[in-house]
């Protein structure tokens, strides 16, 4: 067993110190000299044609540099699907659609501009109902299209559903669906953006993709006429990312596009209520899945067919389904999957990446399904899921290949820890569900890659450069033990630069979990070079062979000759400082061998995978619905743990945001309208509501991770749901089928499971009162 | 309308000139260039804006700047010492994980710090209990629990409150 001396312990955050002091930075806090503030206006409907926009008034208004709306501007078209402009011309599809923008000296002043823009619309019938915009005779939301279901290509059949079907001794067949729930980072997105004298671009965002959003705005840039300029993507420190920063929006080139229209630097910072309406959310879904077992509870088929409510505009939500298709092909070991999914334009918000991208909603009718299965064919739900248990050298029918598997030591985890076979109380109940993740990077793009520069100075201390982002996980912390680990140094001895694309090399993103395998291994590679440069100079001023020397406590140490030893920065002044003098650097790219999906989506899309189980006993109160937990556990196989204490922040924080999904959250659209754009009505956890939780972590050692890591930071919100929804049911025999699992919902399918309708009268027991029920 | 204010902040005697729609937070951050006191929400819902007026934790984004005449005001810039000695309770934040994106770092430092002073034996339900209007999405909150817990656990060891404000209480 390998000693380290900074992997594996619980080292705080870097930047902890600078946060508790207040002395960090956000989008919010940057300002730079000319300054202006842009605001946006948004539409007043959720689909009209934009008949006249007047922004005289706000041209007059003193204070106001500059104005611009959807006719002012180039072409640019941002988004997955290109289908999406800065400011709208022609027609609004939603309410988030931008229709102008105004920069003046100050937010007071830009605020009031907004007020003066006059715009008349004719009101076009909107659509908001997915299923309902797949109709022939739907109002199209985007004409050119010529149809509502995106032409997106999310179909795939290994083996023979249809004929597992016959053999199948139980099927059960249920639908399922989730709704709209929102990242509420604390900080809001906001950018601030000015051009050079030469029109070069620099930017500071919120943004989890630097380098792609570095080439978006190249892009939009060449739309503006400005060929071949130097686009620099400076990050500030993000107030939590969940994979909202993980497309360019609206407010970045609208910044862009004033800065240049002001020649000044423009700043838009979102308010909350701006945050919880125009940026994007999780993609909801309607799920319909069937899954079949044999006698002994061998999963024989898995058929899944989904409804994706695309909003206006196309972001990733609409690529979740490449994602789902993980636990729908590869949660547990099923030889027939079939699964399409339709992405279907309405005039609601549109959708992005959020932690888990698409995996809690897939997990959700999985696991759910996975009890009523085990019910069906009276086999215990613990046994049935270890029946069917994936383990180390499975290669699943999507082609995905299971390494480090810890699957089954999870649910033993879950049983022991949460003691589930303990009696139980009236209303009590316990219910498990597990999870599949990439846990090594995941191939989305033709580079999954991330590049460090490590450069040494003369006091042993050492520059990190890296690709990654950092948005409060820890990468940087991460990434600073690695480096350290391997040169024999402190964790304080390491800096870590993750901000700037003009001195960090190309990351693809701080999405899929993959920062620390991905970017843990790039950093690790770039440590070993400078390891080799070390040992090579240490070897001549030393007079020691390279193998009988080792970095430890910032020296370099002769194995054999304890006189043999130099301090670290003193032997890197001793090769800097002579004749041929060098300075140790390294670079280092790390793309991992993992597989684009295929067109028929095989393909083995991460290194590794990460598994994890989570188990939950709740306590439901038969009269109103309300659902308590009593004890959660969440069981992960994380390869090994780098930081624990960072690993168990993970863990909670995303079970914690899972709860939040399984039981209070939702954006309510009404129309296309959210209704609660605001904490008050949005119901996010507090501390109030946190629950008694263990966080096991067993360390499978993954043999590609970097010291045997696998990624960790979306499970944590995946499985919970699914596990509160089996709790659930084995406490009150209710099966609830769409999140959130409020009280109104949990004591509607209680009242209807006891034959009461919902004016609490009891079928066959007619009292002769109206029952006149609102929907 | 403009009006002179005298209060002490962080510390310092302060006399200012107001505008009377000023918040403390506008007064705070825009004003006085305190940027580590976050606005997360701007209606009292989030408690990211949370400081100490008079020892009690207010939003400062509903506290009219022009309340704080004759008061002390203790924002995050002001809770260590002057030589970069931390408060028990930011050690405890930086130690046991209560920080991730360090958002509402500030804001529920100060409202464990509001808490601790009154009560500094705190168990976990009255911490819970103060924390509740400081919303954190990262960390779930577990190991911000912790955090101040480790610091009220420690009350009977008559772990001293090193900053300025309590010795004055002294």
């Amino acid at each position: 067993m390998n000693q380290f001396h900074t992997v594996g312990k619980r080292i705080p955050k870097l930047d902890a110190m600078d946060k508790a002091t207040g002395r960090s930075q956000y989008i919010q806090d940057l300002k730079v000299p000319g300054m202006l503030y842009g605001k946006i206006l948004y539409s007043k409907y959720p689909h009209a044609k934009i008949v006249h926009i007047d922004t005289s008034k706000a041209k007059k208004l003193p204070g106001v540099r500059g104005v611009l709306t959807g006719y002012d501007i180039p072409e640019i078209k941002f988004g997955v699907y290109k289908d999406n402009r800065p400011l709208k011309a022609g027609k609004v599809r939603s309410y988030r659609d931008e229709v102008a923008a105004v920069a003046a000296v100050d937010p007071e002043t830009a605020e009031e501009a907004i007020s003066l823009i006059e715009v008349t619309y004719e009101a076009l019938p909107g659509i908001f109902d997915p299923v309902a915009a797949m109709r022939e005779d739907a109002p199209l939301v985007h004409e050119a299209h010529k149809t509502n279901i995106l032409k997106m290509p999310w179909k795939l059949h290994y083996g023979d559903v249809e004929e597992a079907k016959k053999k199948a001794a139980y099927i059960v067949e249920e639908n399922f669906s989730t709704t709209w729930v929102t990242h509420c980072c604390l900080g809001a997105s906001g950018a601030l953006a000015w051009f050079d004298y030469a029109d070069n671009l620099t930017i500071y965002s919120n943004t989890q993709i630097p380098s792609l959003a570095q080439k978006d705005f190249i892009d939009a840039l060449d739309a503006m006429g400005m060929k071949n300029r130097r686009v620099r993507v400076i990050k500030p420190l993000i107030g939590g990312g969940f994979g909202s920063k993980l497309d360019t929006y609206a407010y970045e080139y609208i910044a862009i596009l004033l800065a240049h229209h002001t020649r000044k630097p423009v700043k838009i910072v979102f308010d909350r209520q701006e945050e919880f309406i125009a940026t994007s959310t999780r993609q909801p879904t309607l799920t319909r899945i069937a899954q079949g077992c044999d006698k002994e509870g061998k999963l024989l088929f898995r058929d899944i067919s989904m409804i994706l409510d695309n909003g206006a505009y196309t972001s990733w939500g609409a690529t979740t389904p490449s994602v789902m298709m993980m636990p729908i092909t590869t949660l547990y070991k099923v030889p027939n999957v079939r699964y399409e999914a339709k992405c279907v334009y309405t005039n609601n918000t549109y959708a992005q990446a959020m932690r888990g991208y698409g995996n809690p909603q897939a997990t959700f009718a999985i696991e759910s399904s996975m009890d009523m299965l085990a019910e069906a064919a009276g086999i215990d739900r613990v046994a049935f899921r270890e029946i069917n248990a994936n383990e180390s050298g499975y290669v699943s029918p999507q082609n995905f290949k299971i390494t480090s598997c810890g699957l089954k030591e999870c649910i033993n985890a879950v049983v022991r820890e949460l003691d589930m076979d303990r009696p139980k109380e009236k209303g009590e109940g316990v219910g498990m569900a597990s999870l599949i993740h990439v846990g090594g990077g995941a191939r989305v793009y033709k580079s999954d890659g991330c590049g460090t520069i490590i450069k040494v100075d003369d006091f042993g201390k050492v520059n990190v450069f890296t690709g990654a982002s950092d948005m409060g996980q820890g990468a940087d912390t991460v990434i600073a033990q690695i480096v350290a680990e391997e040169l024999g140094l402190a964790v304080d001895d390491i800096h870590v630069i993750h901000t700037d694309t003009d001195v960090c090399p190309w990351d693809v993103g701080a999405h899929a979990s993959r920062t620390t395998f991905v970017a843990g291994n790039s950093a690790l590679g770039a440590a070993k070079k400078i390891k080799a440069q070390v040992l090579e100079v240490a070897s001549k001023i030393l007079d020691t062979p390279e193998d009988k020397l080792v970095l430890r406590d910032r020296s370099v140490c002769s194995m054999e000759d304890d006189t043999r030893t130099m301090e670290f920065g003193k032997l890197l002044r001793k090769a800097h400082f002579s004749r041929s003098g060098r300075m140790l650097m390294a670079e280092h790219f790390y793309d991992p061998a993992n597989e684009n999906l295929g067109r028929d989506f095989r393909g083995n899309l991460s290194m590794t995978y990460t598994f994890g189980v989570h188990g939950v006993r709740v306590k439901v109160d038969e009269e109103t619905g309300k659902v308590k937990i009593l004890d959660y556990v969440a069981a992960h196989d994380v390869g090994k743990a780098i930081n624990p204490m960072l690993l168990e922040g993970q863990v909670y924080g995303g079970v914690m945001m899972g709860i939040g999904y399984a039981l209070t959250e939702q954006i309510l659209s009404e129309k296309g309208q959210c209704m609660n754009p605001n904490f008050r009505d949005y119901k996010i956890l507090t501390a109030k509501d946190v629950v008694p939780m263990k966080a096991p972590v067993l360390e499978s050692s993954d043999p590609d991770g970097p010291f045997g890591a696998k990624g960790i930071g979306e499970p944590g919100c995946v499985p919970t749901a699914p596990a509160i929804a089996n709790a659930i049911y084995d406490a009150v025999g209710v099966r609830i089928k769409n999140l959130p699992m409020t009280p109104e919902r949990v004591l509607a399918a209680i009242r209807e499971k006891r034959g009461i309708d919902l004016c609490g009268i009891q079928a066959g027991k007619d009292t002769g009162d109206a029952c006149v029920v609102e929907e | 309308m403009e009006r002179i204010v005298s209060f002490v902040l962080n510390g310092s005697e302060m006399q200012l000139r107001i505008q009377d729609h000023w918040t403390l937070l506008h007064l705070l951050r825009e004003e006085l260039g305190l940027l580590g006191t976050k606005e997360g929400c701007g209606s009292g819902e989030c408690g990211a804006c949370t400081v100490l007026v008079d020892g009690m934790a207010v939003n400062s984004c509903l506290y009219l700047a022009a309340e704080i005449e004759g008061k002390t005001v203790l924002t995050i810039e002001g809770l260590a010492l002057p030589d970069g000695t931390l408060h028990p309770i930011q050690e405890a934040f930086v130690e046991q994980g209560g920080i991730q994106c360090g958002f509402c770092s500030p804001g529920m430092i100060l409202s464990a710090k509001a808490l601790l002073d009154e009560n500094p034996a705190a168990g976990e339900e009255e911490i819970k209990e103060a924390i509740a209007g400081n919303i954190c999405r990262c960390t779930g909150y577990v190991q911000i629990i912790e955090s101040i817990q480790s610091v009220s656990s420690r009350a009977q060891e008559k772990v001293k409150v090193v900053a300025w404000q309590a010795d004055e209480e002294d």
